[in-house]
C-alpha cells in the first residue's frame, strides 16, 4: 500500500492511473468513491473552473500550505481559459504579489498583464485592506458627521486595524462586495492565516451577533431596557458591568466605547444584514469551497477538520487540493533495495582498496559500518540526517558527520561512479520513504473522508514567484483530472 | 538564560514542535519547564499523545535526568475570569457577566484584550514562586502565534496600555510589557529553508528589533539530510549515463544494457539528482541569507519516520547538543 505507484510526477504516473481511472469510469466521475482505501475520487480542477455556474472558489486550510499560490494559479488558469477572473488575496508572500502586479495595497482589483489572453478571459487581483474596508464600510452605513465621528474614534482605530476576527469579517465583507458588482465571471478568494479553521467561518456570526447583541444595546441605551417588564435582572447586571467595565478598562476606554457603540447605532443593522447575506453567499450553489492542504499530518489533520466543519454548516465542498505531493520516475525499487544496492556498492568498493579509507568514509554509514548490511539498510537515514547540512555540523556535538564531509570535499577528483551510484541510490531511498510517509499521511485522511475529491499537485524543488509558475502549477493541478479521464 | 521562551515561525515550519522539544530540552537535569499555547489549537496535546488540555497546568512528560515538562491551553475566557475573580472577587457576577456576552466581547472584540490575557497568564506563570520563594517554573516555553503576528500578538499591551488610560488593565499591560521587553524574554524564529519562510523571518526579526522586543535565536526546522555533496553533483552531470547502469548492474539490480531494468533505472535516478541539486542551490542561498541575520543559527533534521514523541525526544537532544539549553 505504501509503495502504491500512483503518486509518480509523470508518464508512469498516468500508466498506474489507468487502472484507477477504469475503475471510476463505472460510476460518476466526478463524485466516484474507490472502494480501495487507498485512492479517493480525483477533483477536475478544469471542470469546477470552466463552469460558469462556478461564481466564487474559497480556498481554505491552515497556514503554509500554498493557499494563496494555490488561489492564484486557480484564477490565472480560468483566466486564461476564457473566464473574466478576480483573484483576492489576503497576505501575499512579497513576490507573488509582485508577479501579479499587486504589490500595492489600494483595497481595488487591478488589471493583472502578462497573461495570454486568447481566450479572451481576464484576470484581476487585489490584495486586501482590512483596515480600507471597515472603513468603506462604516461610510457607506453612516451620515458623513457620523462616519467621521466613529472613524476617529480610539476604540473604533484599534477594532478596525485587525484584532482577532476582523481580517476573516473583512476578507467576506470584501468578498460579498465584488460579487455584488457583477463585473466578474469568477471570483477565486484566498482565506486568512486563521489561528484555527474555525475563525473564518464564525467571523461574520460573531461580529455581527455582537454588533447588535444585548451588550451593545446595555451599553447604548441602558435606561430604555431597564424600564421593559422581566429585563429588571439585566439593570442590575448592567450597573454592576458598566461599572467593572469601567473599573477594569479605565473610564476614558468605556466612554470611548459607548461613543463609538452610540455613533455605529444606526448602522448595525446593516452590519447585521450584511453579514448573513456573506455567510449564506457561501452556501449558494455558485460557491465551491477549496480545502489546500499537504501531505503532512498537522495540515491534513486541519483539513480533516475544516472538511467536517463545511459539511456541518452546509458549505459546498468541491474538494481537497493536496499540494507538494512528491514522486518518483522509479517506484518499481522500494528504499530497502535500493539501499541494499547502494550498500553492495560500497562494499565492492572496501573489498578494492584494502584497508581503503576513502569508501568507507564517504559512506554516510560510518557508524553503522562494523554490523552486517542486512541489518542496516533499514536504519542508514538516522546517520546521514545527523550529518546534516554544513551548518548543522558547525553547531552540531556530532563529530563524525563532520569529518566525513570536509573529507569529501577535500578530494572530488577522488570520486567513483560507484560513489556516484550508490548515493543515487541513497537519493532514491530517502525519496521512496518521503513517499511511503505522505501515502500514509494521506491514506489516513482518505479513510476519515473517502467522499472528498483530490486534485494533488506535484511538488516543485523551488518556490514560485512569476506566472510562469503559477501556470506551472496550474497545469498540475488540472493535471491530475487529465491523466485520470485521458484512459 | 531567558527564563521566558517565545517561539514562532511561518505556519507549517512545525512552531509547535519546536516548542515542545525546547521545553524538553530546558526540563533536562531537574528543571521544571512550562508549554504554553495561547491558539486554541490542542497542538501540544496532539503532539505529546494526550487527550485535551484543559485550562490548568499538568504534567506531560518527564525530560531525562529527572527534570518536568507541565503544559497548559490558556482559555482567554476562563483567564479573564479569572483575573476578575482575583482582583474583585467576583463570583457569581462572573457567570452574569458571561451570560450578557460581556466575556465573549471582552475576549473577541476588545481590542488587544484577548492578546492581554494569553501574555499576562504566560507572565503570570514565569514570575510565580513557591512557598519558599523559588520560581515555580525555571522556564516557561510559549507556543506563539506565527511569525506574521508576532510583533502585534506581543506588542498589544503597549496599545492597550495607551487605550485604556488607568485601571487594572493599563497596569497589567505595564506589568506584562515589562518582563517581555526585558532580558528575561527571548523570541525564537522557527523557519524552513525555503524563500517565503525565510523571507518572512527577516520581515519579523525586522519588526521585533523595531519593537524593541528581545529577539533570541532562529532554528530551521525539517532539514532534509545532505545526501549529496558538490562533488556528487558534478559528477552526477558529468558521468556517461552507461557508466551509471553499469554500476546500477554491478549493484545487483538487473541488466545495463539498453532496456535492461538496471538501465532503465537511470534515467530517473539522475532526475532525482538534478531536483536535489536545485534545491541544494536554493537551500545554501537561503542559508546565507539566515546567517546574515545574526542570530545564532540551530538546525534540526527532518525525521524520516514522521513526527512522534520519540522524535521530539530526539529533538530535543539535538537541541541540547547544540547548546539551546
Amino acid at each position: 500500500m505504501s509503495q502504491d505507484p500512483a503518486r509518480a510526477n509523470d508518464s508512469s504516473r498516468e500508466r498506474a492511473r489507468e487502472g484507477e481511472a477504469a475503475a471510476r469510469r463505472a460510476s460518476d466521475p466526478a463524485r466516484a468513491i474507490d472502494t480501495a482505501a487507498a485512492s479517493s475520487a480525483v477533483l477536475g480542477v478544469d471542470a469546477l473552473i470552466d463552469d460558469p455556474g462556478t461564481r466564487i472558489v474559497v480556498c481554505c486550510g491552515s497556514g503554509g500550505v500554498g493557499k494563496t499560490t494555490t488561489a492564484a494559479a486557480l484564477g490565472l488558469r480560468a483566466a486564461e481559459r476564457g473566464r473574466k477572473v478576480v483573484v483576492l488575496t489576503i497576505d501575499p508572500a512579497r513576490r507573488l504579489a509582485q508577479s501579479m502586479g499587486i504589490d500595492a495595497l489600494d483595497n481595488t482589483p487591478r488589471r493583472v498583464k502578462g497573461i495570454d489572453d486568447s481566450a479572451s478571459g481576464e484576470l484581476h487581483a487585489m490584495m486586501l485592506d482590512m483596515k480600507r474596508t471597515f472603513d468603506e464600510i462604516v461610510e457607506a452605513h453612516a451620515d458623513r458627521e457620523r462616519a467621521a465621528t466613529i472613524l476617529n474614534n480610539p476604540f473604533y482605530q484599534s477594532l478596525s486595524a485587525g484584532f482577532a476576527g476582523t481580517q476573516e469579517y473583512m476578507a467576506m465583507e470584501k468578498l460579498g462586495q465584488l460579487r455584488a458588482r457583477e463585473e466578474w465571471d469568477l471570483i477565486v478568494v484566498d482565506t486568512p492565516p486563521s489561528r484555527s479553521a474555525l475563525d473564518f467561518l464564525d467571523a461574520p456570526k460573531r461580529l455581527g451577533s455582537f454588533l447588535d447583541g444585548k451588550l451593545i444595546r446595555l451599553l447604548t441605551a441602558p435606561a430604555k431596557l431597564g424600564g421593559r417588564a422581566g429585563m429588571k435582572f439585566l439593570n442590575v447586571g448592567m450597573s454592576m458591568m458598566t461599572g467593572t467595565l469601567g473599573k477594569l478598562l479605565g473610564g476614558q476606554l468605556l466612554k470611548d466605547v459607548q461613543t463609538f457603540v452610540a455613533a455605529m447605532d444606526t448602522t448595525f443593522g446593516g452590519f447585521r444584514t450584511r453579514a448573513d447575506a456573506t455567510y449564506k453567499l457561501l452556501q449558494a450553489p455558485g460557491t465551491a469551497f477549496l480545502v489546500v492542504a499537504a501531505p503532512e499530518r498537522d495540515a491534513l489533520r486541519e483539513a480533516a477538520y475544516f472538511v467536517e466543519r463545511l459539511a456541518a454548516e452546509e458549505m459546498p465542498l468541491a474538494g481537497l487540493v493536496l499540494n507538494r505531493v512528491h514522486g518518483s520516475g522509479a517506484t518499481q525499487l522500494s528504499a530497502e533495495r535500493a539501499l541494499a544496492a547502494a550498500e553492495n556498492l560500497a562494499e565492492a568498493r572496501i573489498v578494492d582498496q584494502v584497508g581503503g579509507k576513502a569508501g568507507l568514509r564517504n559512506s554516510p554509514d560510518t557508524y553503522g559500518s562494523s554490523e552486517p548490511p542486512a541489518t542496516e539498510t533499514a536504519v542508514p537515514e538516522a546517520p546521514s540526517s545527523d550529518a546534516g547540512s554544513p551548518a548543522a555540523d558547525r553547531t552540531s556535538a556530532d563529530g563524525a558527520g563532520t569529518d566525513d564531509d570536509r573529507s569529501t570535499k577535500g578530494s572530488p577528483e577522488g570520486r567513483t561512479v560507484e560513489q556516484l551510484t550508490a548515493g543515487l541510490l541513497r537519493l532514491h531511498a530517502e525519496r521512496m520513504q518521503l513517499l511511503s510517509r505522505e501515502q500514509r499521511t494521506r491514506d489516513r485522511f482518505t479513510a476519515l473522508h473517502p467522499e472528498v475529491a483530490v486534485a494533488e499537485v506535484a511538488a516543485l524543488p523551488g518556490d514560485v514567484h512569476d506566472l510562469a509558475g503559477l501556470r506551472h502549477i496550474g497545469d498540475r493541478l488540472a493535471a491530475d483530472a487529465s491523466s485520470a479521464e485521458a484512459s | 538564560m531567558s527564563r521566558l521562551q517565545v517561539v514562532s515561525g511561518k505556519g507549517g515550519t512545525g512552531k509547535t514542535t519546536v516548542a515542545a522539544a525546547l521545553a524538553l530540552a530546558l526540563a533536562t537535569e531537574g528543571k521544571r519547564a512550562l508549554l504554553v499555547e495561547v491558539e486554541g489549537r490542542q497542538g501540544i496535546a496532539q503532539l505529546f499523545e494526550t487527550q485535551a488540555l484543559p485550562y490548568e497546568e499538568r504534567k506531560i512528560a518527564v525530560a531525562p535526568g529527572g527534570g518536568e515538562v507541565y503544559a497548559l491551553a490558556i482559555d482567554p475566557e476562563l483567564a479573564l475570569l479569572d483575573y476578575l475573580q482575583m482582583f474583585y472577587k467576583l463570583g457569581g457576577a462572573g457567570r452574569a457577566l458571561k451570560k450578557l456576552g460581556a466575556i465573549d466581547f471582552a475576549t473577541t472584540i476588545a481590542p488587544g484584550l484577548r492578546d492581554v490575557l494569553l501574555t499576562g497568564k504566560a507572565c503570570e506563570a514565569v514570575r510565580r514562586k513557591d512557598k519558599r520563594g523559588r520560581f515555580a517554573y525555571d522556564y516557561v516555553v510559549m507556543d506563539a502565534p506565527p511569525t506574521g503576528r508576532i510583533t502585534r500578538f506581543l506588542n498589544v499591551n503597549d496599545e492597550v496600555a495607551g487605550l485604556a488610560k488607568i485601571g487594572p488593565i493599563h497596569n497589567q499591560a505595564q506589568a506584562v510589557m515589562r518582563v517581555l521587553k526585558s532580558p528575561e524574554t527571548a523570541v525564537h524564529l522557527v523557519t524552513l529553508l525555503e524563500e517565503m519562510p525565510v523571507q518572512e523571518t527577516a520581515d519579523g526579526i525586522a519588526e521585533l528589533r523595531a519593537a524593541r522586543l528581545p529577539v533570541g535565536r532562529t532554528i530551521v526546522n525539517m532539514v532534509r539530510p545532505a545526501i549529496l555533496d558538490e562533488a556528487d553533483l558534478e559528477l552526477a552531470r558529468e558521468t556517461p549515463r552507461t557508466a551509471v547502469a553499469k554500476s546500477l548492474s554491478a549493484a545487483g539490480l538487473g541488466g545495463a544494457r539498453r532496456g535492461g531494468v538496471a538501465e532503465r533505472l537511470v534515467e530517473p535516478l539522475l532526475n532525482q539528482a538534478d531536483e536535489y541539486a536545485e534545491r541544494y542551490a536554493l537551500e545554501r542561498e537561503q542559508r546565507a541569507v539566515l546567517q546574515g541575520l545574526e542570530l545564532p543559527l540551530h538546525e534540526l533534521p527532518l525525521l524520516a519516520e514522521g513526527m512522534d514523541l520519540a522524535g521530539l525526544y530526539e529533538l530535543a537532544k539535538e537541541l541540547r547538543q547544540q547548546g539551546i539549553s
